[in-house]
């Protein structure tokens, strides 16, 4: 789990899923971490704003392409798998900032 | 009916500063993207394009031109000034209310906008340059090319995002058709090469990083670029009359709309407008030779481009060359179609086609036959050039050989 205690990876886990409730128009008490992405019924513009919003809310940039393949995008699969990507961009960026 | 054919050409663009360099480009198989060279190009996180390195405004116009000229201005300026001089047209005074200019661009004087922008709210200045108005409204460089050549008639700016220079072509097309007028300055002219622009395009997570390979297995999206290509179109006997050299007649043209997302391509509205420019110009698909495809080396477009081919065409989509010379001169977005018309001329007068370059994986979802990484020799009797716009404005204009 990278560097991120249990805590604060609580915390990242609700605010993901605050956002893609919110872009998703679904309410956050029925998505948690096993949520699908591609069952949530975004468009591709909505999955390019959850980016957005995402990156905006941790300041961080989440590398994505809209023409990647399906399959090219796991970090995008469930809302688990997002909460893994952030901890992972936010450990990148601290790190960084370290040095 | 009147007969409308194409007298004059002339562009600038990344490929080169004349139709001559750029034919000999698309000859060549040359790319003209390379990266970025502009202020805060390091907070991008897309840093290449097909840009015109070697531009400089000073070796072209005064200073006091440059202070009413925004880039996109400037580049539709120097390819009708190319286009008017080949084509030999002189406007007389009982000619010039018969002609007119068509100028498409998706964003107008969006370097302008960019530089005050930053005046005001990065440098906090209070004031901008008087001529900021003028320089960034759309239709500018119509309004320009209209006054330097006295055209009188018809002049304004489509702007339907990458279909717009299509849309001018076939507009100019429909007005000589109809009888309306006797020849008319056509094509688009965009220069989205700056900050802002990009950032812009940044954001919706549709641009490549490193290539425009449209067609391939692996593309991954497509490369702005910038330039502009404007021709002369003209009554057919009018251009007898004269002795003019008659590069080729446009045959048809057909628009329609989508009616279906703001971004996604339909297959439907595509095979739509090829189906509609091919019974505009009473051409039947296997008259065909090429297509110079709109190929944005997108995921989306390319396969339902691909698609919509074979609906329309059906076996003889395997038979004909479907080329995407995007991957070299870039998306010039509104002006995008102009400089594609260069290409579906020279396959018609020279017999070259055009290749796709940056070609590297076969994708079953666009096997056709796309010329790849290398230009061929072919004869084309006619061909149509496609442009399919966000929003889902499609323009297709269909070419014939003379």
């Amino acid at each position: 789990m990278n560097t991120v205690g249990a805590s604060n990876h609580q915390t990242i886990e609700s605010r993901v899923v605050d956002i893609i409730a919110r872009q998703a128009m679904v309410g956050a008490q029925q998505l948690g971490v096993k949520s699908e992405i591609a069952a949530l019924g975004l468009d591709s513009l909505g999955l390019v704003e959850v980016i957005f919003a995402l990156e905006q809310a941790f300041d961080i940039q989440i590398p994505f392409n809209a023409n990647d393949r399906r399959d090219d995008q796991s970090a995008l699969k469930t809302v688990g798998s997002v909460v893994e990507m952030i901890i992972a961009l936010l450990a990148q960026k601290n790190g960084s900032q370290d040095q | 009916m009147r007969r409308v054919v194409i007298t004059g050409q002339g562009t600038v663009n990344a490929l080169g500063m004349n139709v001559r360099e750029t034919l000999s480009a698309f000859k060549e198989a040359r790319l003209g993207i390379g990266a970025l060279k502009f202020p805060d190009v390091e907070r991008l996180s897309i840093r290449i394009g097909a840009q015109m390195t070697g531009y400089n405004p000073q070796d072209h116009f005064t200073a006091r031109e440059l202070a009413v000229y925004d880039r996109f201005t400037q580049y539709a300026i120097l390819a009708a000034k190319e286009a008017m001089l080949q084509s030999g047209l002189k406007i007389t005074e009982e000619l010039a209310p018969r002609c007119g200019a068509i100028v498409g661009s998706a964003a107008g004087g969006l370097q302008t906008q960019d530089v005050a922008y930053r005046e005001v709210f990065e440098d906090r200045k209070n004031a901008v340059h008087p001529l900021t108005v003028p320089r960034l409204m759309v239709s500018a460089a119509a309004s320009h090319l209209s006054t330097i050549h006295n055209l009188r008639g018809p002049s304004y700016a489509p702007s339907s995002a990458c279909a717009s220079s299509n849309h001018a072509i076939g507009q100019a097309f429909h007005l000589i058709r109809g009888g309306s007028c006797t020849a008319m300055l056509a094509g688009g002219a965009e220069s989205p090469l700056c900050f802002g622009g990009i950032k812009a395009w940044e954001a919706l997570r549709v641009l490549s990083p490193d290539a425009c390979r449209p067609f391939s297995a692996n593309r991954n999206g497509l490369v702005q670029g910038e330039g502009s290509a404007i021709f002369v179109l003209e009554d057919r006997e009018h251009a007898r009359a004269r002795g003019a050299d008659i590069l080729a007649e446009v045959a048809g043209f057909a628009m329609n709309g989508d009616a279906h997302d703001i971004v996604k391509p339909s297959r439907q509205g595509a095979a739509g407008a090829m189906a509609a420019a091919l019974a505009d110009a009473r051409l039947d698909p296997d008259d065909i030779g090429y297509i110079n495809a709109h190929g944005t080396g997108t995921r989306a477009n390319d396969s339902i481009e691909c698609a919509a081919i074979r609906d329309v065409f059906g076996p003889h989509a395997e038979t004909m060359a479907v080329t995407s010379t995007k991957s070299m001169h870039g998306h010039l977005m509104g002006a995008t179609g102009a400089v594609e018309l260069l290409a579906v001329i020279m396959a018609m007068r020279d017999g070259i086609i055009a290749p796709t370059i940056g070609y590297q994986q076969h994708d079953p979802d666009c096997a056709l036959d796309v010329v790849p990484n290398a230009a061929r020799n072919g004869r084309v009797t006619a061909a149509l050039s496609n442009a399919f716009a966000f929003g889902g404005l499609n323009a297709v204009l269909a070419l014939k050989a003379v």
